[in-house]
C-alpha cells in the first residue's frame, strides 16, 4: 500500500478557466497534502490545459499533469474512465479528490469500481486521521438526517467527490514553484460505446438559481402550477428567482431542474424564503448556506421551523399577497 | 425487451427529521417503531421506467432485491406495478456488504439470470445513499452505463436516454445491453391496481443464497471491505427562529418585511 503516494486533484475546465471546484479542490487537497507531508498534484485534461497549468501551481499544486488532446473536451464517460484508470494505475495517488459535479458524479463512481478503490461520493468535510493517516470523508447518509465518517483502510485510491462550495477557493500565490508534466497517451475513441448525441441547456428565466440573492421555494402545499404564480410574483419584485422542493417538481408544477436539495442544486442567497413545504432535511441540506431562511408553513411543527431564521405560521394564501404589497410600498416610497 | 431492476427495501425516508434516531455505537439507524420499511424511492421509479418500456415494446421485467427475507415486500410492491418476477437475494455471508459487496452478489445472480438487454439501478439508495453500485456492478459486467436517466427509449436494439445535468439534459445513446441508473425526474410511479395487488400477494418469491449464485464467499470476505464507516452522527442544530408577531396577515407581513430590509 505505501506504493500509493500524494493527493491528486481531478481538475474541470470550464470556458477556458479552472472550474471553482478545483481551485476549492486545490486548497482542500494542499491541506491533505501538508498533513500526510505528500505532494499535491492536479491532472487537466483536454485541448488547451497546457495554458491553465502555471495557474494551478499558483493554487498550491506541487505538480500539474496536463493531457492535451481535444478529445477530452467533451466529458465521455468511457473515454475518461479508461484514460484516468490507466493513468492512476501508473501514478498511484493515495488520495484522489473529485468535485461532486455532473462529470464527477458520472465518473468516479465508475472510475472506483475500474481501479476498486474506496469512494465517499458528496462529502462535505476531509481530513486525515492522525494516528493512521487514512483519508476520513465525512457524508451525508439517510437523505441529510445524519452524516458518515467513511475511511478506506485497505483499498487505494481513497477516493472522495467533494461538494461545491463547500471549501473556501485556494489562496492565489505566483512565486509558488512547480513541475508541469505533460503527458503523451492517447486515449483510443474506439471504446466508446455511449455516446452523448445531443446537450439541451435549460434556459432560465431571470438569474440562475445558483446566482441568485433571493430565491423563493415552493412546496407540495403550493397545491398547483398556477399557485407558483404568486411566488414568481414575490421573486421577480426582490430580483430573484424561484426554486422548488422534489415533491413539487414531481407534479410537474415547476421544472426539474428548480429542485433544490441533496439531488438538486445546492444554492446559498442572501434571503431564501421556503413557502408551503415541510423542511425534509434533503431539501434543506440544498438552502442550509443561505444567509436568512424564512418559513412561512400552516404546520408549528413542520421541520422548517428548526432550521429557519424567520417563521410565519399561516396559510401561504393569505400572507404572500400582502406581503408582495408591503414590499411593493417598501420599495417605491 | 427484458429489463432487470435492482430494488432495495430501506427504512421510510419520509419519516419527519425530529423522529430520525441512530444508535451511534452500533452505527445503525434505528427505525421508528410502527412504520414499514418501503421500497427505496429511485428503485420504484427505475421500476416504473421499467413498465413504461414494457407498456411499450412488452417483453419482461425481473427485479432482485439483496436483504432480509422481508425484502419480498418490495419484490411483490414492483410485481403489483408490472414486473414479471421477482427474487431476493438473502444470506448471511451478505450482511454488512459495501457497494462492491453489493454490486458484486446482485452481478452474480444477474449472470445467473442471463439473457438482459437493459439493467437498471436506481441512482442512489435512501438509506446509506454511496450512489455507486449501479456503476460498480456496469464495471463488473462491462457493460455501458449511463446514469442519472429520466427518460430511456429503445429502438433496434439501442438506447436512447436522456440524462438529467445541473443545467439541462444531454442525450446519450448506447448499444444494449447496458446499466442505467434512475433519478425522480422520470417521473411518479404508477399505482398498483386492486387486482395486480392480489396477484403479487399470491406470487411465489424465491430466495437466492450465496450458493445458488454461485458466489465467492472470498469476494465478500470483511478483510476486503473497499470502505467502512468508522462514525455516524446527527448534527446538532439550535433552533433559532423568531416567531414574526401579528393579529392579522397585514401586520405579520410589515413586521417581516421591516425585518429583512437590512438584508435585501
Ligand atoms: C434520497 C432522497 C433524496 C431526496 N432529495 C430531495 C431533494 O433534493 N430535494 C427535495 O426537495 N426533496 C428531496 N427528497 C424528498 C424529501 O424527502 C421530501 O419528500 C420533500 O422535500 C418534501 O417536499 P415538500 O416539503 O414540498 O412536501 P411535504 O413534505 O408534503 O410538505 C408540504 C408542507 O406544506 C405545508 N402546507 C400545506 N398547505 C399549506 C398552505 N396552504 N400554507 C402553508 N403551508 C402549507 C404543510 O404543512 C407541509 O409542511 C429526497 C428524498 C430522498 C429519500
Ligand atoms: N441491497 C440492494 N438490493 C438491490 N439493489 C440494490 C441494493 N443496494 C443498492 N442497490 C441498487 O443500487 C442503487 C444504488 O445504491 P447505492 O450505491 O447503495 O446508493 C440502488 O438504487 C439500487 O438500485
Amino acid at each position: 500500500m505505501s506504493e500509493y503516494k500524494g493527493v491528486m486533484v481531478l481538475g474541470e475546465i470550464t470556458e477556458g478557466k479552472l472550474a471553482p471546484i478545483t481551485i476549492e479542490l486545490l486548497g482542500i487537497g494542499r491541506r491533505l497534502a501538508n498533513d500526510l507531508g505528500e505532494e499535491l498534484s492536479l491532472l487537466l485534461m483536454g485541448g488547451k490545459a497546457g495554458v491553465l497549468a502555471r495557474e494551478a501551481i499558483a493554487y498550491g499544486a506541487n505538480k500539474v499533469y496536463v493531457a492535451e488532446d481535444s478529445l477530452f473536451d467533451e466529458y465521455n464517460s468511457d473515454t475518461y474512465t479508461q484514460w484516468i484508470s490507466n493513468f492512476c494505475q501508473k501514478t498511484m495517488p493515495s488520495i484522489l479528490l473529485i468535485g461532486h459535479t455532473d462529470i464527477g458524479c458520472d465518473l468516479a463512481p465508475r472510475l472506483n469500481g475500474r481501479l476498486r478503490g474506496g469512494l465517499a461520493m458528496d462529502a462535505v468535510n476531509l481530513s486525515i486521521d492522525p494516528s493512521t493517516k487514512l483519508l476520513v470523508s465525512t457524508r451525508p447518509i439517510f437523505g441529510g438526517n445524519a452524516y458518515a465518517k467513511v475511511v478506506s483502510r485497505f483499498a487505494r485510491p481513497q477516493m472522495a467527490t467533494v461538494r461545491t462550495k463547500i471549501f473556501p477557493p485556494a489562496e492565489r500565490d505566483d512565486s509558488r514553484q512547480g513541475e508541469i508534466v505533460s503527458v503523451a497517451e492517447k486515449v483510443d475513441p474506439s471504446i466508446i460505446k455511449a455516446k452523448v448525441i445531443d446537450r439541451i441547456k435549460e434556459e432560465f428565466e431571470g438569474v440562475k438559481l445558483e446566482d441568485a440573492e433571493v430565491i423563493v421555494s415552493g412546496g407540495h402545499g403550493i397545491g398547483s402550477a398556477k399557485n407558483f404564480e404568486l411566488l414568481w410574483e414575490l421573486a421577480r419584485l426582490l430580483g430573484g428567482t424561484v426554486g422548488a422542493t422534489r415533491r413539487a417538481c414531481d407534479e410537474g408544477w415547476v421544472p426539474v431542474t428548480r429542485q433544490i436539495g441533496q439531488s438538486g442544486k445546492v444554492v446559498s442567497p442572501k434571503l431564501y424564503i421556503a413557502v408551503a413545504l415541510s423542511g425534509a432535511m434533503s431539501h434543506i441540506v440544498g438552502c442550509l448556506g443561505s444567509k436568512c431562511i424564512v418559513a412561512i408553513n400552516k404546520d408549528p411543527e413542520a421541520n422548517i421551523f428548526n432550521v429557519a431564521h424567520f417563521g410565519i405560521v399561516a396559510d401561504y394564501k393569505e400572507v404572500l399577497p400582502v406581503l408582495i404589497e408591503k414590499f411593493k410600498e417598501q420599495r417605491s416610497p | 425487451m427484458h429489463t432487470i431492476v435492482c430494488i432495495k427495501q430501506v427504512p421510510d425516508p419520509e419519516i419527519p427529521p425530529a423522529k430520525f434516531k441512530i444508535d451511534p455505537v452500533a452505527k445503525k439507524v434505528i427505525p421508528p417503531p410502527g412504520v414499514p420499511p418501503v421500497i427505496s424511492v429511485y428503485d420504484e421509479r427505475a421500476v416504473e421506467a421499467a413498465c413504461r418500456l414494457k407498456d411499450k415494446h412488452k417483453g419482461k421485467i425481473t427485479v432482485l432485491s439483496l436483504g432480509s427475507e422481508k425484502a419480498t415486500d418490495v419484490v411483490r410492491h414492483a410485481i403489483s406495478m408490472g414486473a414479471d418476477e421477482g427474487y431476493v437475494l438473502q444470506d448471511e455471508a451478505f450482511e454488512n456488504l459495501d457497494s462492491f459487496g453489493t454490486a458484486y452478489v446482485l452481478g452474480k445472480a444477474i449472470q445467473k439470470i442471463g439473457g438482459y438487454d437493459l439493467i437498471l439501478c436506481g441512482r442512489q439508495a435512501a438509506d446509506w445513499g454511496a450512489g455507486q453500485v449501479g456503476s460498480i456492478l456496469a464495471e463488473i459486467l462491462g457493460l455501458p452505463i449511463i446514469t442519472l436517466a429520466c427518460d430511456i427509449q429503445v429502438e433496434d436494439k439501442k438506447l436512447k436516454i436522456k440524462r438529467i445535468l445541473k443545467d439541462g439534459f444531454e442525450i446519450v445513446e448506447a448499444p444494449t445491453p447496458a446499466v442505467a441508473t434512475v433519478s425522480s425526474e422520470i417521473g411518479l410511479p404508477r399505482l398498483p391496481a386492486g387486482v395486480a395487488l392480489m396477484l403479487a400477494r399470491r406470487k411465489q418469491i424465491p430466495i437466492w443464497k450465496a450458493k445458488d449464485i454461485g458466489a465467492d464467499l472470498s469476494e465478500l470476505d470483511p478483510s476486503k471491505v473497499h470502505t467502512e464507516i468508522t462514525e455516524i452522527f446527527i448534527p446538532t442544530r439550535e433552533r433559532k427562529c423568531e416567531m414574526i408577531p401579528g393579529a392579522t396577515p397585514a401586520e405579520v407581513a410589515t413586521n417581516l418585511v421591516s425585518k429583512l430590509v437590512k438584508l435585501i
